[in-house]
């Protein structure tokens, strides 16, 4: 008789599970939850604070923000973030200052803990919200975040 | 033919390695089995595939740095490993965050424990051969990602708190996003009863399987749902409250029964009770700083300091050993899962083969968790 009852009991929670999933089949056009990436790339919008890369926004001057204090380069701990800097004449006041030369950016190192960019003093790095990273070759994560020919804004201190 | 009716086949034992790369160990975890025909006479974890030393790379790491390491961890519990170093480094210094910084802490934690059982569900099903729940899961946790991601950017290695307080402030978006999840989620749960809970096939793989005693889950240091399974109280969040949640009222679920069944049954409840304390706070953010500040460099004092937290898997310690440099001179994480697996060969013996996909999915490991 426990046979009998074993095959409906088990028919019944079958047809209860399928009922939830019936459910969802029928209302799919209408909560219908994923999105046809990559086609809709164009549309696609991530929030403003996703972390996908460091990157040094530049003016229409091609002038960042960028002292070259460093404090990045101490913050990130696993040295993914590399200053290069000289001391230079400044052309308004005639006195040597620190300058970068590059401010060189490991991405492939990088585990976008976002400590480099809590650390800068004058907001010189954003976290851009691009997340296709994917390269055939691993040099080419290794940017310069400094444009070239760019230069610090002026009035800008540590 | 003549054998098999005599009854003298002879049967031997012999080894079998499920992992490194098996699809129902949720990562890379070798276990060496050794089999009598389908009965297991013997597992044998293996591990070290996912070694990464995160204790000696703290060594190294100044305590701001040594927070986003926790993320790889156990990285669906990434909020409440923050939380550990950065409440060892609070009680170290001596510091007291705000109440904001607390309550906003509480409801992330809670909202990340959220998430980690919303995929242990999925994957559970998924173990014993029910694809669909994994779909779901997903669907709900996704709501939590998005939560976290327009927050602090990040949906899985999080690295939001820091000792002192939070990285950034909410989202004005935040809180408004978390009721419609609340309200979301609390439609679905029933529906993961129906389609899961109550299923004959689902309780009778389940059903007093894995038994697991009180006395032994106490003896081998088990913590979490799969000591709450077995009826310890153990919740570090009751017997030692942080954060704030001594200031909301929860219950600790406690199920006496000890086998697979009944640590589904804790996780499930933990869910409800994970939603009520989020609905208790949510409407009562306190206003405040986010964060005291600390100095640039932070320097701990000599001594040794320790704070544990329950993840989602159970109790993790964080032990600092501190010279009063700006590194630790040792940091050692007392992890849920390194704990839990040392009972698998215990309560696994002389089941099937197939019982063991099930313990294991009820234990919810997180292999770099047990490897760090
Ligand atoms: S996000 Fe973290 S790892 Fe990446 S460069 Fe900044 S500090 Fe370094
Ligand atoms: S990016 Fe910011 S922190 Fe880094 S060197 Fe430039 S100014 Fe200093």
């Amino acid at each position: 008789m426990s046979y009998f009852s074993d095959i409906y009991s088990g028919i019944k929670t079958l047809l209860t599970g399928m009922r939830v999933t019936g459910g969802h089949f029928v209302r799919i056009r209408s909560e219908n939850i994923t999105q046809l990436y990559p086609d809709n790339r164009d549309t696609l919008q991530m929030f403003e604070r996703f972390r996908g890369e460091v990157v040094m926004p530049h003016d229409e001057n091609n002038e960042h923000r960028c002292t070259g204090c460093q404090s990045c380069e101490i913050a990130c701990p696993n040295g993914s973030i590399e200053i290069i800097w000289d001391r230079q004449v400044d052309p308004a006041t005639g006195k040597k200052k620190k300058m970068i030369d590059k401010h060189i950016y490991h991405l492939s190192m990088c585990t976008m803990c976002g400590l480099c960019i809590n650390a800068c003093p004058t907001d010189a790095i954003v976290w851009a919200q691009n997340f296709e990273n994917a390269v055939y070759d691993r040099s080419a994560l290794t940017k310069v975040l400094n444009q070239p020919g760019s230069k610090l804004k002026a009035g800008i201190e540590e | 033919m003549e054998q098999l009716t005599n009854n003298k086949i002879k049967t031997e034992e012999y080894f079998i390695n499920m992992g490194p790369q098996h699809p129902a160990a949720h990562g890379v975890l070798r276990l060496l089995l050794t089999i009598d025909g389908e009965i297991i006479k013997n597992v044998d974890p293996d591990l070290g595939y996912i070694h990464r030393s995160i204790e000696k790379m703290c060594e190294r790491d100044s305590y701001q740095q040594i927070v986003h390491l926790t993320d790889r961890m156990d990285y669906l519990s990434s909020h409440i490993n923050n939380g550990a170093v950065c409440l060892a480094v609070e009680k170290a210094l001596e510091l007291e965050v705000t109440d904001r910084v607390k309550v906003i802490r509480t409801i992330f934690d809670e909202l990340t424990r959220l998430a980690s059982h919303l995929l242990w569900w999925g994957v559970m099903g998924m173990d014993l051969g029910a694809l669909t729940t994994y779909f779901y899961a997903f669907r709900d946790r996704e709501m939590i990602n998005d939560i976290f991601e327009e927050t602090c950017g990040a949906r899985l290695t999080m690295n939001y708190y820091v000792p002192g307080g939070l990285m950034f402030d909410l989202h004005p978006n935040f809180v408004n996003r978390v009721k419609k999840f609340l309200v979301d989620i609390k439609e679905h749960l029933p529906e993961y009863d129906r389609l899961l809970t109550g299923n004959v096939i689902f309780q009778k793989r389940t059903k007093g399987i894995g038994l697991l005693s009180k006395e032994d889950a106490i003896s081998y240091g088990v913590t979490g749902p799969v000591a709450r399974g077995s009826g310890v109280h153990c919740d570090v969040r009751k017997t030692h409250p942080y954060h704030a949640y001594d200031r909301v009222d929860f219950e600790e679920a406690l199920f006496t029964e000890g086998d697979t069944f009944a640590r589904y049954k804790v996780r499930i409840k933990e869910m409800w009770e994970s939603i009520s304390i989020v609905e208790q706070l949510i409407d009562n953010i306190p206003e405040g700083d986010i964060k005291v500040p600390t100095k640039a460099v932070i320097k701990l004092p000599k001594g040794e300091f320790y704070q544990r937290v329950e993840t989602a898997r159970g109790e993790l310690g964080v032990y600092i050993n501190s010279t009063g440099t700006k590194n630790p001179y040792r940091l050692k994480f007392r992890s849920p899962g390194f704990s839990n697996l040392s009972v698998l060969n215990h309560i696994s013996k002389g089941g099937k083969i197939a019982d063991l996909v099930a313990i294991m999915a009820s234990f919810d490991f997180v292999i770099p968790d047990i490897d760090r």
